[in-house]
């Protein structure tokens, strides 16, 4: 069954690379309406991907056919509307559970991002499994949403909240990784690519150390997910979670993805309609997994549009978009690396997708302010993710991220751009 | 279009790389910290008060260089003024930079910040000195936040 879902989207990898063997990058450009406008009187240049991506048109089609033409309550009407509504929700979860490959749609939970299902792994599995002096292990660099509902769930459970440290490079020390998975620790969370630092964890080899302590692991994958294949099922992790709006889908709208035999286990998340059997004051029966842990009317449209997206990228095929992405990173770290008084934060061996960078005398919030009135759209800040800054020792830095549709002629620009900012603070 | 000059005046660049009353005030009987949690910029201000009167206030922490240079004037424009008078000085700055009419005269050196105006995105870098003195002034225990 997983072998025949999967083969069309093998073949049609390799159909592309056979055929094209480059990235047109102008055909994807197009397919993008937002891209095609000025800012500050300077072609729009958006290198602002890890935050969120921008939209194809083929998603915001999905989007207003839906409330064009088959907006209705899903699961419950008996319909012609509410059927359409019901069946094209459920092939949304079908898609979501090609493309990372989970074994069955069931393990795949809509909810409204990243954040809420990691919340929701927090206070269902984590409430059930961690008590007092038990511990959480995560590593220095994750995001405050892969940091925060862990340190609340040791707060209320007096548990323990333990770091895996980083080295200079902003790699995860696996030997230091390795010794923290102790008897007490009851789950690990990690990041699968820094949104800080770029950093790709080697998710297979943590895994397998935890599996071999018996211990679950919970993969942040939003910035992942956008930029290269991720099989779950060859990670062999134990939660998985992503958001639609930066794998150029809706907003509100995000994965949790679970291995079955948890997620049956798992008390529900939110109580309500949908995620129940039977109500009565005296017992309620919950409904099934994916329901149970799906309380209320859920946001129908996101999952619709997420499914436009998905398709989008594996039209395109997720192993050219990595490539492109690479050279892109690739190119862009050689030249603001020859910039004067620029120091690059995040060197790891395994990078993907994120630039994030210093200069010298100059704030990254001014960084941002010069680039804007160029046109260019960076991020400039602590990116969620203090504790990583405060491992180099900064407040913040400046960062460009890479999606589909930018080019080697952007980063160039970049570069430009970055020279002013050098002429403006001298 | 709002020009990159009329925001890196060169008196806001002199002053964020080299602020003046930039030290801790030993003899501060007033203090506060801001923060801006956007972007990470973090300012304490001490103040030195003789009854009513502002004698001495200085700054340290981190920020761009609208937020440096905004609190290094800042110090400079409030030493022998009184409460009131700094409030209404804040007052009046925050008109300036969020572009609203004000009497700019009155704020001598301080008008040089016009420019932010432009910049909606900068007023916050531009005021988190101001606001963690209002702060200080009222006593405040907990830092304050431009969010």
């Amino acid at each position: 069954m997983t072998t025949l879902a999967r083969s069309p989207l093998q073949a049609g990898r390799a159909t592309v690379n056979e055929i094209e063997p480059s990235f047109d990058v102008e055909k994807v450009r197009a397919d993008f309406p937002i891209l095609h406008q000025q800012a500050h009187g300077h072609p729009l240049i958006y290198l602002d991907n890890a935050a969120t991506s921008q939209k194809p048109k083929a998603v915001i089609d999905a989007i207003v056919q839906y409330y064009e033409h088959y907006n209705a309550n899903i699961h419950r009407g008996v319909h012609y509307l509410s059927e359409r509504a019901t069946a094209q929700y459920e092939a949304a979860r079908k898609t979501v559970q090609r493309f990372i490959n989970a074994s069955r749609p069931a393990e795949i939970i809509f909810l409204r991002g990243t954040t809420e299902a990691i919340n929701l792994v927090a206070q269902t599995y984590g409430r059930v499994h961690v008590g007092a002096g038990d511990e959480v292990l995560i590593t220095t660099m994750e995001h405050h949403s892969n940091i925060v509902p862990w340190q609340m769930l040791c707060e209320e459970k007096r548990a323990k909240l333990r770091v895996a440290p980083i080295n200079d490079a902003g790699e995860l020390i696996l030997d230091e990784f390795e010794k923290l998975l102790a008897p007490r620790t009851k789950i690990v969370a990690v990041g699968h690519v820094s949104n800080a630092l770029g950093t790709v964890n080697p998710i297979a080899a943590i895994v397998k150390m935890a599996h071999a302590r018996n211990i679950p692991v919970l993969v942040d994958g939003a910035q992942a997910v956008p930029r290269m294949p991720v099989d779950v099922q060859q990670l062999d992790c134990d939660f998985y979670t992503f958001s639609g709006h930066k794998t150029y889908g809706p907003t509100g709208i995000g994965v949790l993805y679970g291995k079955l035999p948890l997620l049956e286990a798992m008390p529900p998340y939110q109580g309500g309609g949908e995620m129940i059997s039977s109500v009565s004051f005296e017992k309620t029966v919950y409904n099934k997994v994916p329901h149970k842990f799906e309380a209320g009317t859920p946001d129908i449209s996101g999952p619709i549009g997420l499914r436009a997206a998905i398709e989008y990228l594996e039209a395109l095929g997720m192993e050219n978009i990595a490539r492109h992405e690479h050279d892109l990173l690739n190119y862009a770290t050689e030249k603001v690396s020859t910039i004067p008084g620029v120091r690059i934060i995040g060197t790891a061996k395994e990078k993907d997708g994120v630039l994030s960078f210093v200069m010298e005398g100059v704030h990254p919030h001014d960084i941002g302010t010069i680039l804007d009135q160029e046109g260019i759209a960076i991020r400039t800040g602590h990116h969620c993710a203090q504790p990583v800054m405060a491992r180099f020792g900064l407040d913040a830095t400046a960062r460009a991220s890479f999606g589909v549709y930018n080019t080697m002629e952007e980063v160039e620009a970049l570069v430009r751009g970055l020279k002013k900012v050098r002429e403006v603070f001298g | 279009m709002p020009d990159l000059r009329d925001l890196y005046q060169e008196l806001i660049l002199e002053h964020s790389k080299a602020p003046r009353n930039y030290r801790e005030l030993r003899e501060a009987d007033h203090k506060a910290e801001g923060y801006n949690p956007l972007c990470g910029d973090h300012f304490t201000v001490f103040l030195h008060m003789e009854g009513d009167t502002i004698r001495d206030v200085t700054f340290q922490g981190s920020g761009c260089a609208i937020s440096k240079a905004s609190a290094s004037m800042m110090t400079q424009s409030l030493k022998g003024k009184t409460r009131a008078e700094a409030e209404e000085l804040f007052e009046r700055f925050h008109k300036l930079v969020t572009g609203q009419s004000g009497d700019q005269a009155e704020l001598g050196k301080l008008a040089v910040f016009a420019g932010v105006s432009e910049f909606p995105t900068r007023v916050k870098c531009a005021t988190l000195a101001w606001h963690t003195l209002e702060a200080a002034l009222e006593g405040k225990q907990d830092a304050v936040s431009t969010e």
